[in-house]
């Protein structure tokens, strides 16, 4: 097991070393550079900027040196310093621009999948129980409702609907006392209170895709012969349930928390701009439209190692549920 | 009565069996397809899905013909305007037909602002099959039909936008360009997906070993994120048609790993079958093999993965054009449609703006169900 666990460990820095490389081409390809964009801004504003100026940005921000010297630049100072480089547009470190919105990003999707599961799952084993019912019936549309809504159409829904119905508004995130105080317990219990909606928004889709997951596995699983024995033998239907098929059943779920969690991770960016989070999406795209590198490229790096690290998380938890998987497989 | 019931009853289940003869020979001669067929007919929501998507075809092929107006015609006493209202009876409660009353401006004193008031002294008949705005279908053939017009005003079913343009015209085209990206996106992860998942599975080892990886990692990135990143280097000065075709390219390019998975799982599995072997005792080639041999022996399975990958095209699509990474004008899609309203308050004010919207969630809908029944009916030799 902790030889399995070190080998898919070991997998995960490989990823990780090779995904920041990506991250960094990717967002070294368009042509011209941020001193270009700085200096457009500043000649729109009306200032005099001479061609020696853009040198002299590009210059002091070290961007007229080849991409390969400015990566590993970039990464060294990733892994000795804990240093993501310098925002160009805010004008600050980016560890600085990211700060806690990053714990709220990560407090948001961990909230999500963990409230999208406790709900799709027994709903998911009751459809599949009572197939063919009005409720299984009723769980399939709203199923397939869930999967085809788009995360930022069912955002500005939910928008619409509140400030419509309810006359209030969901977007934002704490109340004004808590806006910009620290981390704390109450601020904590506070954000609980507002992350809602935003939970709604991001969890649907994929707890719908878990709950239609979870009826198919459960209805393959529920006419086992393993489930006949054990109900010839008198076991009660509940515990009958909840001891075989379902445990069978969950292992194509936990298989794929790390991809749940892609796909959370993945809508959340422009879920947080609609809804207009506090968290690192409204960030991602500003930075993306002003080519500001350094920022956009520590998040796209920070999602993809959030996806990344629940992959692996869901490989160990998949080895511990399944002793197939960690001596090798059949042959 | 009595006349009836003296026919000898014993005939009665002799046709019967007949009858169940005839189904069970034409069960058992029934091509692959036939069967699928019949398994696929099964599936009443999937039936549904696909005359919704045939609708959708329909939609897309004839645009022209189906709205009343161009994407970019202005109805410029109409801003912001709410969907009309169609009347059949006029206000003395005579039927009339389909008609419509025209839209006036008036100055309300009271609050300052113009009202968009009807017209209800002249009626507006709705003529059907009627000649209306030049158009040239798909910018090839010069015509004048549609589907149908008011003659002498406006009609505007999902009311106009900020530049009073036609939102139901609007949306009809952008059902061209969204479903076309997403048939365009899907051919080339059809043909990347197929090519390599095909190499890969075929031939194993290293090879195998390098693709699997280099498909895990491309999984490992989140997907919008990437798309975002990807679209927002395309350059600004681009044309929007370029932009079309890249944002489309993308989409596909990063889509082609599910299917090269399957491609790649299927192969393993028959690369061992009797047909097979046979064929390399046969003498015949690595791409004879693939193409005649295998292919068409999961070419079903393919099918349903690529309508299942449809609604991830469209929904990439309409996310993009809505933060403004994607399409822009004069390209009309349902994203970049959606643009319009992007705050809640667009969306108080003018909450017809939001029909796109439907579009999309039906469209999506409509693709799931279908490669739901598609799956099921895939492998019609399963019980």
């Amino acid at each position: 097991m902790a030889k399995y666990a070190l080998r898919r460990f070991i997998t995960m820095v490989v990823m990780l070393v090779a995904l920041s490389l990506i991250v960094f081409v990717i967002l070294e390809l368009p042509p011209g550079d941020f001193a270009e964009r700085y200096v457009h801004d500043l000649r729109q504003s009306g200032a005099q900027v001479t061609y020696g100026q853009v040198e002299y940005y590009r210059h002091m921000l070290g961007l007229d040196r080849p991409w390969p010297e400015r990566y590993l630049n970039w990464a060294t100072n990733i892994v000795t310093r804990f240093d993501f480089g310098w925002s160009l547009t805010y004008r600050l470190p980016v560890t600085k621009v990211i700060g806690d919105r990053i714990w709220f990003t990560i407090i948001l999707s961990v909230v999500t999948i963990g409230a999208s599961y406790l709900i799709a799952i027994p709903l998911g084993i009751y459809s599949a129980i009572k197939q063919y019912s009005t409720g299984d019936y009723l769980l399939t549309i709203l199923g397939y409702l869930g999967m085809a809504t788009p995360a930022f159409l069912f955002a500005l829904l939910l928008l619409y609907v509140s400030t419509m119905y309810f006359g209030t508004s969901v977007g934002g995130l704490y109340s004004l006392e808590f806006q910009n105080a620290p981390w704390s317990w109450n601020k904590f219990i506070d954000l609980m209170r507002h992350i809602w909606p935003a939970v709604i928004v991001l969890g649907t889709s994929g707890a719908a895709s878990t709950l239609r997951t979870m009826r198919a596995t459960m209805l393959d699983e529920k006419n086992q012969l393993y489930v006949t024995v054990a109900r010839a033998k008198g076991v009660p239907e509940n515990k009958l349930i909840q001891k075989y098929p379902v445990r069978a059943a969950l292992n194509p779920i936990v298989s794929t928390i790390g991809w749940e969690l892609a796909t959370i991770v993945s809508g959340s960016p422009i879920t947080a701009t609609v809804l207009s989070l506090p968290d690192i999406g409204p960030i991602f795209l500003k930075s993306l439209t002003n080519q500001d590198i350094y920022l956009s490229g520590t998040i796209l790096l920070i999602y993809s190692c959030l996806t990344i690290v629940g992959t692996f998380v869901s490989d160990i938890l998949l080895a511990m549920l399944d002793p197939r998987i960690r001596y090798g497989g059949i042959e | 009565m009595s006349a009836l019931n003296s026919t000898p009853p014993v005939e009665i289940p002799d046709l019967e069996e007949q009858t169940m003869d005839r189904a069970k020979e034409s069960f058992y001669t029934a091509t692959q397809f036939q069967l699928m067929w019949l398994k696929f007919r099964r599936h009443k929501l999937a039936i549904i899905g696909m005359f919704v998507l045939a609708l959708f075809l329909i939609a897309m092929l004839f645009a022209e013909f189906l709205a009343p107006y161009g994407s970019q015609s202005r109805d410029a006493d109409y801003l912001f305007g709410k969907p009309q209202s169609i009347h059949f009876f006029d206000d003395d409660g005579n039927f009339r037909g389909m008609f419509v009353y025209s839209v006036i401006s008036q100055f309300n004193i009271d609050t300052m602002q113009v009202d968009l008031v009807e017209d209800r002294s002249e009626i507006r008949p709705v003529n059907f099959f009627a000649k209306g705005e030049p158009y040239k279908m798909w910018g090839l053939i010069k015509g004048d039909l549609h589907l149908f017009h008011v003659e002498d005003a406006f009609i505007h079913l999902f009311g106009t936008d900020s530049l009073g343009r036609d939102v139901y015209s609007r949306v009809i085209f952008g059902t061209r360009t969204s479903l076309s990206i997403g048939f365009i996106g899907v051919i080339i992860s059809f043909i990347l997906g197929l090519a390599i998942g095909g190499v890969s599975g075929y031939f194993g080892g290293l090879i195998d070993d390098i693709v699997q990886r280099m498909i895990e990692f491309i999984r490992s990135i989140p997907t919008l994120p990437l798309w975002m990143s990807l679209a927002a280097i395309l350059p600004k000065e681009w044309s929007p048609l370029r932009v079309y075709f890249a944002v489309t390219v993308l989409l596909g390019f990063l889509s082609w790993t599910t299917l090269a998975r399957r491609v790649r799982g299927k192969l393993i599995s028959m690369r061992e079958e009797d047909f097979v072997f046979a064929a390399r005792i046969a003498g015949s080639s690595d791409a004879r093999i693939i193409w005649r041999h295998m292919i068409p022996a999961f070419l079903s399975y393919i099918i349903v993965d690529l309508t299942v990958s449809f609604p991830a095209m469209i929904l990439g699509e309409t996310t993009l054009s809505f933060i403004g990474l994607g399409l822009r004008e004069p390209v009309v899609s349902w994203g970049v449609l959606l643009q319009a309203s992007q705050n809640i308050k667009a969306i108080e004010q003018h909450p017809w703006l939001f029909f796109p919207a439907i579009f999309v969630v039906i469209s999506v809908l409509a693709f799931s169900l279908v490669g739901d029944g598609m799956r099921d009916a895939a492998d019609p030799y399963s019980h």
